[in-house]
Formats: structure tokens, C-alpha cells, sequence
């Protein structure tokens, strides 16, 4: 089931989502093109810090919020097959999210807010700025209610019957983003906003820094959570074959729960407001949250293999021959794993301490979330609207060509746009850099990655121009009798499972205790400590 | 199903209670614990002190023997370029006149006679000579005899002393000129693996860096002491730490070939 109304809310997430994603893509590009020596210099370096802050605030805040909050909506009606109830209130969260985007995305575009999404205090912001962010979370935890609400629902319905592995995936990445946003919404709510508001003239920008690493590295996994969901419950369907294990799923999807929120201080390693036993902490348990990940790509390949040896590949490889690779999904999960596969590597050596500070700040970060973000996750997300778009508008979805030409050159673009970005940052650019003077001869043999990233980029935008080609070709085509929407069946039918493995209370005590355990301190010691604000710095007021 | 989820009967609530406890207690000792103990700089630090640290928590040092006000500071002196000022005749002449209080142990003209092990003052920068009579003055820097002494000086008393050994040329002892030794690579290069700068960076004749004083000559001994002080943190009048830094990665017997080395010039 899935009722017209529903499937108007989920397409209007994806459409404002998929809008903002490609407004934030140009502006990307015009970063590289800027920074390269292919243009002369625009004169003036706040446009550009103006410009990153849209980039990063529509590409990190709008784009994924508005993507993980559809697709669980229309998870629900898909997987629990009832009603979506609260229709009104998804309704009232989406407004709050498109409020949220104007309010803060005007004082941006005059010039208020060049502070970066991060936010870099004691840097201050217009106060629209971080209200309009409060706006989009409040939008998005009215979501995370809605999931809960839900599930408990079917529960209701469903007395001790296993909660089908999208919803609980989905309602694991509800909770998760709920417990995560709390660090930036205590740092906007009680440190910068009474600043940026005037109450104040100092912030304490080291404690401010910590709260925004409990958010920064968590909400990673929450972008994160759509594609693994389709990992596991489109992809084996998709391509014809069947999930190796739905347990490994839920397992999977808790360890994500536990272990993603209290590692955040690893983007803090070089900040000194922090102990070096905490930080050690924190490393330990990032590097715990590769477990999942690769949990995810052992279940994942053994379910791509089944198809492949039931498209008839036999031996050790010829499985891999069999596969459908005309198939937009199939090419959408192999670019994903390859591109997971080179950021997960930057990522072991970004979390090492030692390693950590060859690369802290340069180009090489920048190039490691993008291979992450928008190369293996947000290639899922195309496909996840692939997948969805007949389903949505009742239409066919008729251009595979363009799809998989889209889905090309969005893996070759990010590869071309990233890895110059990795080899530059190990020569020791610094990321965040409005400028280069080429001719100074330190840095002219930068020169040619800085292009090279830029060519990258235009491919992608080439790669987002054919992604709304595709979807708004789709709203035109042929009207198409669907089956019904069927998730991925695995291999063996969960049946009854442990409560462990169906509910989350256990985990979301796991996750609340770990985070006391590694954040308590260092938040305790900082607000405890005296003398350590500094004055603020307004943004678009005389230096 | 319905099984009670947070009870010591449920395996799947042990077991994962007990395996994030474990990787959390694990972490903590080797990053509070371990690390710590194994990279301690200063040789004075507690088991409680190194943890404070890992943690986090700020704590100057303190200096135990000295009143509350004094404790957190290396010393009473602001080292700056050129802080104690261009030398004059009139100043050098009261110098030398105070100096002969000093000459039992540090010679007449500032060359400590062989076999007292006082260091030789003379040719010293003045700014070196000066920081450490006001240290010992104040008891940063800690000493039975000096410390007697200097407290009736006067801050000007000081400075004289400080200009006239600065105007004294080194006696070289007789029967010392003929021995070189090799210049040793902890002198020339530090140990860059260890954290140790080269020694000759800061205390070479050429260099002339403020508050610094000038090595060769002094006595052996002397200089066995000093760094083994520094080494234990016995000596902590070195400002930002910079010498209990570089003497606590050194080995006995570098702190012996180091003072042999210096010794000898």
C-alpha cells in the first residue's frame, strides 16, 4: 500500500531535497573553478566563505534531513503496509524544514553568516542564521516522533512479530539523529545564540567546539543510514537475488546505534581543550564503528553473490560476469562499495592520533567526507529515488541509459574531483582557502590538482543535471500498473527473534551510557572551568 | 519474545553490556594509564597527576616548596630581549666590588678555581647571570649556599654583579687545552625522536640567546648535577620547561658524555 497522500509528502522531501542538492552542486563547482588557476581571482574572500556556508549547510542540513525523513516515511507505509499516521504533523515537520532552509539560507545570501556550517566560534553568525538550523532539526526530530509513533503502532498490531528490517533500520536511524543533534542544539541554544541575539560579547568557543564533535561525526552515520538501508533492502531485490542475512542487518544497524555517537572528538584532535586520554578514547571506539561498516559489506557482497550464482555465474569469479550491470542499482552498489572502500581507508588514517596530524585541515579531509558523503552515500540516495520514482508518480521510469550514464559520470567525477584533493593535501594545502597565488613557486605544482578537482566537479554537475533530467522525465512518461513495492527478502525469514534484535532499548541505553562515559568529562571540565571565553567575532560587521 | 530485555537472565544484555564496559575500560587504562606513564615528561608527576593530564584537567606546575603566589610560576624574572639593559662602566665597577664576597667559590675575576665545582661566571651573558641570582633569591631556584647569599642583594646589586662577570674574560686551566672530544650528536643534533633539541641551538657561544648561559668550561660535576636536577625536576626555574623537557629523555650516560664534552672546552 501506498496512498496518494503519502506518496505527495515523500515526493515533495525529495523534491526540495533533490533542489537543494543541486543548487549547493553549483555552487561546489564554482569553489573549484575559483580556487583553480583556470580563472582569475574574485577579489573578494567572503564571497567565497558565503558561498561554502550554503554549500555545506544545504548539502549537510537540507539535502540528507530531507532524504532520510521521505524515505522513512515511505518506508512505512512500504514495510509496515499501514497507513502513515500523523500525516499532519510529517506535514508540519516538512514546513519547519523549508522555513527552517529560508530563514537561514537569506541572512547567508546577504553576507551575515559566513560562518561555515560547522559554525567555528567564536565566530557569530546573524541570529537567523542558527535559528532557521533550529528550524530544520525541530522539522526533522517532529520526524523522528513520527517513526517512533509508528512503529509502536504496528507493534500494537503485531504483537511479538519481527519489526521488518527497513523500519527497524530507519526507526535506528531516527533515534540515532535524535540523540545526535542534541550536541549542536545545546551549542546553538545556550552558547551561540545568546551571543549572536547580544545578550552576551564572549563565547566559550573550546566547550562550544566539543558539543558540535558530538553531532559532527554522528550525523555522518545519519546521512549514511538511507543508503545502507538500501543496501540491505533494495539492492538484493533489485538485482535479483536475495539478502544473505537480515539478522546481520539488525546487528548491523545497532552497532551503528551504540557506537557512532561517542567517538566525535576525533575531528578534535589537534584542539588542546581536550586530554590526550580522551581523545585515545575516542579513537578506540571509531575505529569500533568500522564494524559495522564492514559487517555491511561482507552481508552485502555474499547477497550480490547469491544473484550472481543465480543469474547462473559459477567459479570463484564468474559470479561477478553474471551480474546485472545494465542494472542502474548494480552499478549504484559496486561505484558505492569502491568509493566507501577509499574513504573508509582515509578514514583509518584520519582517526590514527598520529596520522591525524599529517592531514588535520588540509584538502585531504575535504577529499575524505566527500568520497563518503557525496560519493558512496549520495549515489545510493539516486538510486534509492530510482527505485522509488515509479512508485511515487505511478509512472514508468524509462531512461536507464541516462541513468547509468548518471550514475558514471557521478563515480568518475567524484574520483576525479577527490583524489587530487587527497594527493594535494598530503603536499599541505590547507582546506577552507579562498585564494591561491599560483605563481608563488612553493605551491605552483598544486596547481594542476586544484584543475584537475575542478574538471571533476564539472562532471558531476553534468552528473546532476541528467539526475533531474531522469526524475522530471518520470513525471512525464507512461502511467504503469505496479506490482507492489517489495523490499529484499533474505535468505532465511527472520521468524521470531530475541528482543534484543527487535526493539531498542537496550541499545539506545548502550548509546546514552557510552556517550556519558566519553563526553562527561570533557564537557563537565570545560563549563567547570573559568576564564575561558573569548570575545566573539560578528560576521558582516567592520573587521 | 517477551523475555525481560534488561536482566542479568537475558544473554544478549550481558554479553553487550559487558563487551562495551570491556572495550571502554580498556581504552581508559591504556589512554589514562599506560600512555600517559609511558610519556610522562616530568619525572615528578603522580599516578594521579598523569591522569589529571590525560584527562584533560589543567594544572600548572607548582613548585612545593614556595608560597602559594610563587608555586605556579617557573620564576619571578620576565625574561625578555635585552631586559637587563646596556652594560656601564659605573655598573661593571660596583660589580666588582660585590664580587669579591663571591670569589672564594666562583675565583676572583669569575673563573672558579679548580676542585670547587662552582661554575665559572665569567664571560656569562649578564641576563643569564642576573635570572639566576634573582631565582635563587626568590627560591625558584633552590640552593643552601646560594640562596643565603643572595638574599641581601639588592635587584640593582644584581645587575652590577651580573654586568662585571659579563666583562670578564675565561681563565683556561692549565693542562686542560689538549683534550678534544668529538662534538657528541645530542650537542649538534638533539634527538629528534626523543623530543631533545640540540643543545648547541641555544647554549653555544655564538648564539647568544637571552637568560642562557654559555656551557663550555663549566666543571663536570657541575653540569652532571644540573641536568640530573632538571632530569628529576629537583631544578624547575627553566621557563615553559625547556630544560626538564630536554633532560628527562636523556640517558645517564649521555648526561655523562654531555658534561665530559663541555667540560673539556
Amino acid at each position: 500500500m501506498f496512498s496518494k497522500d503519502s506518496r505527495q509528502l515523500v515526493l515533495a522531501h525529495f523534491w526540495v531535497a533533490f533542489i537543494a542538492f543541486f543548487a549547493a552542486l553549483l555552487l561546489g563547482e564554482w569553489h573549484m573553478v575559483i580556487r583553480s588557476p583556470l580563472l582569475d581571482w574574485i577579489g573578494n574572500p567572503e564571497l567565497y566563505y558565503r558561498s561554502v556556508t550554503a554549500h555545506g549547510s544545504a548539502m549537510g542540513y537540507v539535502f540528507p534531513t530531507l532524504v532520510a525523513m521521505g524515505f522513512g516515511y515511505a518506508i512505512v507505509e512500504l514495510s509496515l503496509k499501514q497507513a502513515l499516521v500523523g500525516r499532519r504533523w510529517a506535514w508540519t515537520g516538512f514546513i519547519l524544514v523549508m522555513l527552517g532552509t529560508v530563514i537561514a539560507m537569506v541572512p547567508v545570501a546577504l553576507g551575515k553568516a559566513s560562518v561555515l556550517y560547522t559554525f567555528y566560534p567564536p565566530l557569530i553568525a546573524h541570529a537567523a542564521y542558527y535559528i532557521g538550523v533550529v528550524l530544520v532539526v525541530v522539522g526533522s526530530w517532529i520526524w523522528v516522533a513520527l517513526m517512533s509513533v509508528n512503529l509502536r503502532a504496528w507493534k500494537k498490531a503485531h504483537p511479538g512479530e519481527a519489526v521488518p528490517l527497513p523500519m527497524f533500520a530507519n526507526v535506528a536511524g531516527a533515534y540515532l539523529w535524535a540523540w545526535t543533534s542534541v550536541g549542536a542544539a545545546v551549542e546553538i541554544l545556550f552558547l551561540i545564540l545568546p551571543v549572536a541575539l547580544g545578550f552576551k560579547s564572549t563565547i566559550d568557543a573550546g566547550l562550544a567546539r566539543v558539543f558540535f564533535s558530538w553531532t559532527l561525526h554522528a550525523i555522518v552515520y545519519f546521512w549514511l543510514m538511507p543508503a545502507y538501508i538500501a543496501f540491505y533492502t533494495l539492492v538484493p531485490r533489485a538485482i535479483g537475488g536475495r539478502l544473505y542475512s537480515d539478522v546481520m542487518g539488525r546487528i548491523s544497524f545497532i552497532l551503528f546505534l551504540v557506537f557512532s555517537m561517542p567517538i566525535g572528538i576525533h575531528h578534535l584532535f589537534q584542539d588542546p581543550q581536550v586530554g590526550a586520554g580522551v581523545k585515545f578514547l575516542h579513537a578506540v571506539f571509531t575505529a569500533m564503528v568500522s564494524v559495522p561498516t564492514l559487517l555491511t559489506v561482507f552481508t552485502i557482497t555474499a547477497s550480490v553473490e547469491i544473484a550472481g550464482r543465480l543469474r547462473g555465474g559459477t567459479g570463484a569469479l564468474g559470479w561477478v560476469k553474471a551480474l546485472p550491470w545494465h542494472n542502474p542499482m548494480m552499478l549504484a552498489v559496486a561505484f558505492s562499495f569502491i568509493l566507501l572502500g577509499f574513504g573508509g581507508a582515509g578514514g583509518l588514517i584520519n582517526m590514527s592520533y598520529q596520522l591525524d596530524f599529517a592531514v588535520h585541515n588540509t584538502q585531504w579531509i575535504t577529499g575524505h567526507f566527500h568520497l563518503i558523503f557525496a560519493g558512496a552515500i549520495v549515489i545510493m540516495y539516486f538510486a534509492v529515488a530510482y527505485d522509488l520514482w515509479p512508485h511515487l508518480t505511478g509512472r514508468a521510469l524509462v531512461h536507464g541509459g541516462m541513468m547509468k550514464a548518471q550514475l558514471w559520470l557521478w563515480f568518475v567525477g567524484m574520483i576525479i574531483l577527490t583524489f587530487p584533493w587527497h594527493v594535494v593535501g598530503v603536499m599541505g594545502m590547507p582546506r577552507r582557502m579562498a585564494y591561491f597565488d599560483y605563481t608563488n613557486p612553493e605551491i605552483a605544482p598544486q596547481a594542476i590538482t586544484v584543475t584537475l578537482s575542478a574538471i571533476g566537479g564539472l562532471l558531476l554537475v553534468i552528473s546532476g543535471v541528467l539526475f533531474l533530467l531522469v526524475l522530471l522525465r518520470g513525471h512525464r512518461s507512461g502511467i504503469v500498473d505496479l506490482p507492489e513495492f517489495r523490499f529484499s527478502q533474505p535468505v532465511h525469514a527472520p521468524g521470531r527473534l530475541p528482543a534484543a534484535l527487535n526493539s531498542y532499548a537496550l541499545w539506545l541505553a548502550l548509546m546514552i551510557g557510552l556517550s556519558l562515559v566519553n563526553y562527561g568529562y570533557p564537557i563537565a571540565q570545560l563549563v567547570a572551568l573559568k576564564q575561558t571565553s573569548v570575545p566573539a567575532v560578528p560576521i558582516g560587521g567592520t573587521p | 519474545m517477551n523475555e525481560p530485555l534488561f536482566s542479568l537472565k537475558n544473554r544478549w544484555f550481558t554479553i553487550a553490556v559487558a563487551a562495551v564496559a570491556a572495550i571502554a575500560a580498556i581504552a581508559a587504562a591504556i589512554g589514562f594509564l599506560w600512555v600517559p606513564r609511558a610519556h610522562a615528561r616530568d619525572a615528578m608527576t603522580s599516578l594521579w597527576e598523569s591522569i589529571c593530564s590525560a584527562a584533560g584537567a589543567p594544572a600548572p606546575y607548582r613548585n612545593p616548596g614556595l608560597p602559594e603566589d610563587k608555586a605556579i610560576y617557573p620564576t619571578s624574572v620576565i625574561v625578555s630581549s635585552e631586559f637587563t639593559g646596556p652594560i656601564d662602566n659605573v655598573s661593571v665597577g660596583r660589580g666588582a666590588t660585590l664580587a669579591l664576597q663571591c670569589s672564594m667559590c666562583h675565583g676572583a675575576r669569575g673563573t672558579a678555581s679548580a676542585g670547587t665545582n662552582a661554575p665559572h661566571l665569567a664571560g656569562q651573558p649578564p641576563s643569564s647571570t642576573y635570572k639566576q641570582l634573582r631565582d635563587f633569591k626568590s627560591g625558584h631556584r633552590p640552593s643552601v649556599v646560594m640562596q643565603p647569599l643572595a638574599t641581601n642583594l639588592s635587584d640593582q646589586d644584581m645587575r652590577d654583579l651580573a654586568a662585571f662577570y659579563s666583562q670578564q674574560q675565561r681563565e683556561t686551566l692549565v693542562g686542560h687545552a689538549g683534550i678534544r672530544i668529538e662534538v657528541p650528536r645530542i650537542v649538534s643534533n638533539g634527538s629528534p625522536m626523543r623530543n631533545v633539541g640540540a643543545c648547541a641551538t641555544c647554549h653555544s657561544p655564538g648564539v647568544a640567546r637571552v637568560a642562557t648561559p654559555i656551557l663550555d668550561g663549566l666543571p663536570a660535576v657541575y653540569i652532571t648535577d644540573q641536568l640530573k636536577a632538571f632530569k628529576a625536576g629537583r631544578r624547575a626555574n627553566d621557563i615553559n620547561q625547556q630544560m626538564r623537557n630536554a633532560a628527562h629523555a636523556l640517558t645517564d650516560e649521555e648526561i655523562d658524555v654531555l658534561a665530559r664534552y663541555y667540560a673539556s672546552r
